[in-house]
């Protein structure tokens, strides 16, 4: 019966009638738990990260003034903000290349499905499951100056070998970038294995046919048609280390002399010294930083896969 | 195990055969598998073990020999102790388990309005919801907030802030995998006068199994293994098995304790490894379904 009622009007007013239906099976009340999760946990501090950093909000000051820009200026004339930006970003470039490279290599290097390559993949995959911050404890010790590796060096040059891994200000960097790669490298294979698998044999068999090499089957076939796969890896990579922290804390802490110093060390080091509005202010300069940077590349990455596919 | 079995069925397929590596270069690529492991894998594992098993005095210098006398059981008790790891054990599971499910429950249900209604202004939220992927989230002023709302420092208000940070992750992947869903058992569902909750609970839910595992891998790794969030939400006031590592390592750093650290390590890494090592197959197999798609 009352179905029926339903119907008649839909002859009449269709537009309105669908929509009405739609709202009627596809409530909206379904959205409100994750809506209010988000906007209370997510989008209000965000919102409340632009208000204070124009503030002087402190540890040591009873009330909370508006400060104009006082702090970005601050952090700019100190040449904290343009150094922490630039390690940052010198680290995101790093930790992607590194990630995706090893990735990339182990993918390739453990295609087929022997025993021993899934065996492989799978003691691959331990860094990843394991938290950071034990990662970077690990490392430390391997790389101390009287560290495990320099003691393997040692043994195998027969000189002694006292390289300071996590003592250098200029490749400092460069090492702990290699350890956040290590870590991660585990899930860039494995999708790089996934994007392998999705491959088409006959693409290969027809190209081998014609006569291409091996790397030429690789570059002009294959990674072209990784791009999904090279898409989610470089876009995770990038976004994982600019919002990186752990294994910098327990590599180096930000040392030598700062040179490691990613923003998010910056935030938690000023936290805890009670300079609130510091902090917030490096907290909006990352969030910038990555707008910026990620939200343009990964425009540009999934125009580039449809391009291809 | 192959040498028999390749001279003897020679007579396969001639495309498969050409494709084939030889016989040697089987031998010296599980060689160098090996051989790569050990370098990049087993340098750091094998100083993890080591070093977790000796006596402060050896472990002062972390190096590769062997302990002159295992002493790992010693060292896990006093961990155990000295790092709370009970107390710590059970904390990272009351944070995680909850995060996980109200997530994955909220993000689902968000998801099937936003896959199915495709107007304009449910693209705009769908936008905003999995904005959460991109940005990073506002640790800072989340901590100012929680604090006004009196759940700093608590284990729901450090849910909360797990659930609004990964919340957008779950959006992502089940938005997408129900674009996919045919439309019309819904509706067959729908003609039987099928309540939406009934629709959702008894029809969509149980479809999003595949899509569910890997959202619930990738959120679990992240929540379980976070430091970051939890060292500005809970500021000691709760003990989480990561934050209570930065603390022992932070003080055994000073005291050159890597035996207590790499032991605390292992005694942590090990129930993510348990269920790694049990289902490793569904895990790999989900990470890389939901990844590629």
């Amino acid at each position: 019966m009352s179905t029926h009622g339903a119907k008649k009007p839909v002859s009449q007013q269709p537009g309105s009638n669908a929509k009405a239906l739609l709202a009627k099976n596809y409530p909206v009340r379904y959205l409100a738990p994750a809506v209010l999760m988000l906007l209370v946990f997510f989008f209000v501090p965000t919102v409340l990260n632009f208000i204070y950093a124009f503030t002087n909000w402190s540890a040591f000051s009873k009330t909370i003034d508006f400060n104009g820009i006082d702090n970005f200026v601050q952090l700019f004339k100190s040449g904290t903000l343009v150094r922490d930006l630039r390690i940052t970003l010198v680290y995101a470039i790093l930790v992607a290349i590194f990630q995706n490279t090893f990735g990339l290599i182990l993918a390739v290097f453990l295609e087929r499905d022997t025993w021993i390559n899934r065996f492989a993949r799978v003691m691959f995959f331990v860094p990843v499951i394991m938290s950071a911050l034990a990662v970077g404890y690990i490392w430390q010790a391997v790389l101390k100056s009287n560290g495990a590796l320099n003691q393997i060096l040692s043994f195998i040059s027969g000189a002694h070998v006292d390289i300071a891994w996590l003592g250098s200000t200029t490749w400092t960097i460069v090492v702990v970038a290699a350890i956040h790669g290590w870590k991660w490298m585990g899930l860039a294979m494995l999708v790089f294995l996934a994007g392998l698998k999705t491959i088409d044999p006959d693409v290969i068999e027809a190209a081998s046919i014609d006569g291409a090499t091996g790397s030429q089957l690789f570059w002009k076939i294959k990674f072209p048609l990784l791009a999904p796969a090279f898409t989610f890896n470089v876009a995770t990579s990038l976004l994982g280390s600019m919002n990186g922290f752990d294994i910098v804390q327990a590599t180096t802490a930000g040392g030598p002399g700062g040179t490691t110093e990613i923003l998010n060390i910056f935030v938690w080091r000023t936290f805890g010294q009670g300079l609130y509005s510091q902090s917030t202010t490096m907290s909006l300069v990352l969030f910038v930083m990555v707008m910026i940077i990620a939200i343009p590349l990964i425009w540009y990455l999934r125009r580039r896969e449809s391009r291809i596919l | 195990m192959s040498s028999a079995s390749f001279g003897v069925s020679p007579k396969t397929n001639d495309r498969i055969t050409v494709n084939k590596p030889s016989h040697v270069r089987a031998i010296v690529h599980t060689c160098l598998v090996i051989v790569v492991m050990l370098v990049l894998l087993g340098i750091p594992f094998w100083l993890l073990i080591v070093t977790a098993g000796k006596s402060q005095a050896e472990a002062i210098v972390p190096n590769m020999s062997l302990p002159s006398h295992w002493q790992l059981l010693e060292n896990f008790k006093t961990v155990i102790v000295q790092g709370k790891m009970i107390p710590a054990f059970f904390g990272s599971i009351i944070v995680t388990v909850p995060s996980v499910f109200l997530a994955l429950l909220f993000g689902s249900m968000a998801s099937w309005i936003l896959a199915r209604r495709t107007t304009k202004p449910m693209a705009v939220v769908y936008a905003l919801s999995i904005s959460g992927l991109i940005l990073p989230p506002a640790v800072v002023t989340v901590m100012m907030l929680l604090k006004m709302i009196g759940l700093a420092g608590t284990a729901p208000g450090m849910v909360g802030v797990y659930v609004g940070i990964y919340m957008s992750t779950v959006i992502f992947f089940v938005t997408g995998f129900i674009r996919t869903i045919p439309i019309s058992l819904e509706e067959a569902a729908r003609m039987d006068g099928a309540s939406p909750m009934r629709i959702f609970f008894t029809i969509v839910l149980p479809l999003l199994g595949p899509t569910l595992s890997t959202a619930t891998i990738l959120v679990t790794l992240y929540i379980w293994n976070d430091v970051f969030y939890s060292l500005f939400i809970l500021s000691g006031k709760m003990d989480l098995l990561p934050l209570n590592l930065y603390n022992v390592a932070s003080a055994g750093l000073y005291l050159n304790n890597w035996h207590l650290i790499f032991a605390y390590i292992i005694l942590m890494s090990l129930p993510l490894l348990i269920i790694f090592a049990f289902a490793e197959k569904k895990i790999i197999s989900g990470i890389t379904g939901g990844a590629v798609k």
